[in-house]
């Protein structure tokens, strides 16, 4: 049906987009990878000198390169378990009926819409600070110890504010998918005397597990480049017991000024997201055949 | 007796539903609270819940002392500039591709969506670099063209998701009466499109406001955002607390409220519509 004319224009207004995208991709990226075999460190003159591999390898064997990657597992896992089973129960306690409900759902999804920098910053002073925090006074109400969470604990603070921040954005995908779950088929298995705990097994979970899916795999993809947490918080530290591998190449870049290590580093975590990426893809590849 | 069991059930569920609620949403409200407060009842012990003398001062103060409506004006440019800018580009391509789908439209999705998974670290250096050689570290016009781009695969992708509801019929109707491609889209379609534009727009302009790794390492005061003037509070020196909050409250308010209205549009368009 489609003229060679329609279809020429539908070219030209596509053009624009797929321009700027290559051009916003394609460009740093090669830059970045070229950066990457070069010596080019731009407190020392800044002249670029091709090395090999060397800035792999000194990535690499980095003493904060292994806690990086440890705890950018232990972030993205934390958050994830955290966000995903909270999200779930939260989600089906909202597709509940109960007074208030919309009301509810909007103090729920709340944290969602609060900027990173505030997070941290309200989460680092006013709940955790070990004197003045509301935490600390929570714990003296029942007699115990105060924690000086960001001393101590500074990887799982930190995971403890990414997952309030995520645990809206599961919830609310996870209630969106369950409220086009047919009420029938839960109705009739209520019939047939299947309990709740085996309706919830055998019907309600295989219904979200493309939501969850869904949900585990776009959080990945955002949780793998916490940044603004970290940065006005623990700034990678104690030590780097909260240094993730963003963290870290935006060290060697913006610290350090090391432009040929900073970009070995980045093209780790680009190679590393692109993993989970795939999956991303195929998946709402296959939707969007439907 | 099954409505004395239902009445308990609500009741149970309607105290657990309000009690999640109100822990979650308790950050929010302290700090709210806390921007109402003193500096010394900002950090009493115990704290003070709505017992204390209520005051606007640290609004003023936060104001007077750094320019705070400079930094809320460059958000609202940033943040809806660079939703605009991704609009004027994304409205024909995802309209193209919604109606006049090629072999290579699928891919071209694909390829758009995979660029958003692209890492930030990955392009730090160059996108810093190429600012620095073109003087335009700590401009709006940098933040903003940046963050249209990290943006224009979910807009693309929004729009294409609400422009494939649009019944192809009417299509094929004006087509017939001898409509151009450019008098479909003008007289029949733009009506039925705006709803799903105005959704986008919404959902781009929260997602803008609070984007928070550009705008930290690209700005330092002249363009800086809400984002990174909110992280200068991280200083160690002293707690201001009370400041801190009235600063944050004035960060969050206006995108909360906007979040509040498109919760919908937002489940459809972070999960690429592969849920809604």
């Amino acid at each position: 049906m489609a003229t060679l004319h329609t279809r020429s224009t539908a070219r030209a207004m596509v053009a624009p987009s797929v321009i700027l995208l290559l051009v916003w991709m394609i460009v740093p990226l090669a830059m970045t990878l070229y950066f990457s075999f070069q010596r080019y460190r731009l407190l020392d003159g800044g002249e670029l000198r091709f090395t090999g591999w060397r800035n792999y390898e000194r990535f690499v064997t980095n003493p904060t390169f292994d806690p990086a990657v440890i705890n950018t597992l232990l972030l993205v896992g934390g958050v994830l378990v955290i966000s995903v089973v909270g999200g779930l129960l939260i989600a089906l306690l909202l597709d509940q009926q109960f007074k208030g409900r919309t009301i509810v759902r909007l103090m729920v999804i709340a944290p969602f819409f609060v900027m990173p920098t505030v997070t941290a910053l309200v989460w680092k002073n006013m709940l955790m600070n070990p004197v003045f925090g509301l935490f600390s006074y929570v714990s003296r109400l029942f007699g115990l110890e105060p924690v000086d969470w960001l001393n101590d604990l500074p990887l799982l603070s930190v995971t403890l504010m990414v997952s309030w921040q995520w645990l809206p954005f599961a919830a609310l995908i996870l209630l969106t998918a369950l409220q086009s779950l047919d009420s029938e088929q839960i109705e009739a298995a209520e019939m047939d005397g299947a309990s709740a705990f085996s309706r919830f097994i055998y019907i309600t979970l295989p219904h979200l597990s493309r939501a969850l899916t869904v949900v585990i795999l776009i959080e990945t993809i955002f949780l793998l480049s916490v940044f603004a947490e970290i940065f006005v918080t623990t700034g990678g530290g104690p030590g780097t017991q909260s240094t993730t591998l963003t963290y870290m190449v935006f060290k060697e870049a913006l610290f350090a000024f090391d432009v040929g290590r900073a970009s070995a580093g980045g093209i780790i975590a680009v190679i590393l997201a692109n993993i989970v990426a795939i999956f991303l893809i195929r998946l709402i590849g296959k939707n969007l055949d439907r | 007796m099954a409505r004395a069991v239902s009445t308990r059930r609500t009741i149970v569920l309607t105290i657990a539903g309000w009690t999640v609620g109100l822990l979650i949403f308790f950050p929010v409200f302290w700090t709210v609270l806390t921007s109402f407060k003193t500096e010394g009842e900002a950090v009493a012990i115990p704290p003070s819940i709505l017992f204390f003398d209520w005051t606007f001062e640290n609004y003023a103060e936060v104001q007077e002392r750094s320019n705070y409506l400079r930094h809320f004006f460059n958000s609202v440019v940033i943040s809806v500039g660079s939703t605009l800018l991704g609009l004027l580009v994304a409205v024909p391509a995802a309209w193209a591709m919604a109606f006049s789908p090629t072999k290579n439209t699928k891919n071209v999705l694909m390829w758009m969506l995979s660029t958003k998974m692209l890492p930030a670290v990955g392009v730090l250096m160059p996108i810093y670099l190429i600012f620095r050689d073109l003087g335009i570290l700590d401009s709006l016009l940098g933040l903003t063209v940046v963050i249209m781009l990290i943006n224009l695969p979910i807009i693309v992708w929004m729009l294409y998701t609400y422009f494939r509801e649009i019944p192809g019929d009417i299509l094929e109707a004006a087509r017939m009466d001898g409509a151009q491609l450019w008098q479909e889209i003008v007289h029949v379609l733009t009506p039925m499109a705006i709803p799903g534009i105005a959704s986008t727009f919404l959902l781009n302009v929260i997602l803008a406001w609070n984007e928070a790794f550009w705008t930290l390492n690209l700005t330092t005061t002249n363009a800086a955002p809400l984002t990174a003037f909110i992280a200068s509070y991280s200083s160690p020196e002293g707690l201001f607390w009370a400041k801190l909050s009235a600063a944050s409250t004035m960060a969050i308010a206006p995108i909360l409220i906007l979040g509040w209205f498109s919760q919908r549009q937002l489940v459809r368009g972070l999960t690429f519509g592969a849920v809604k």
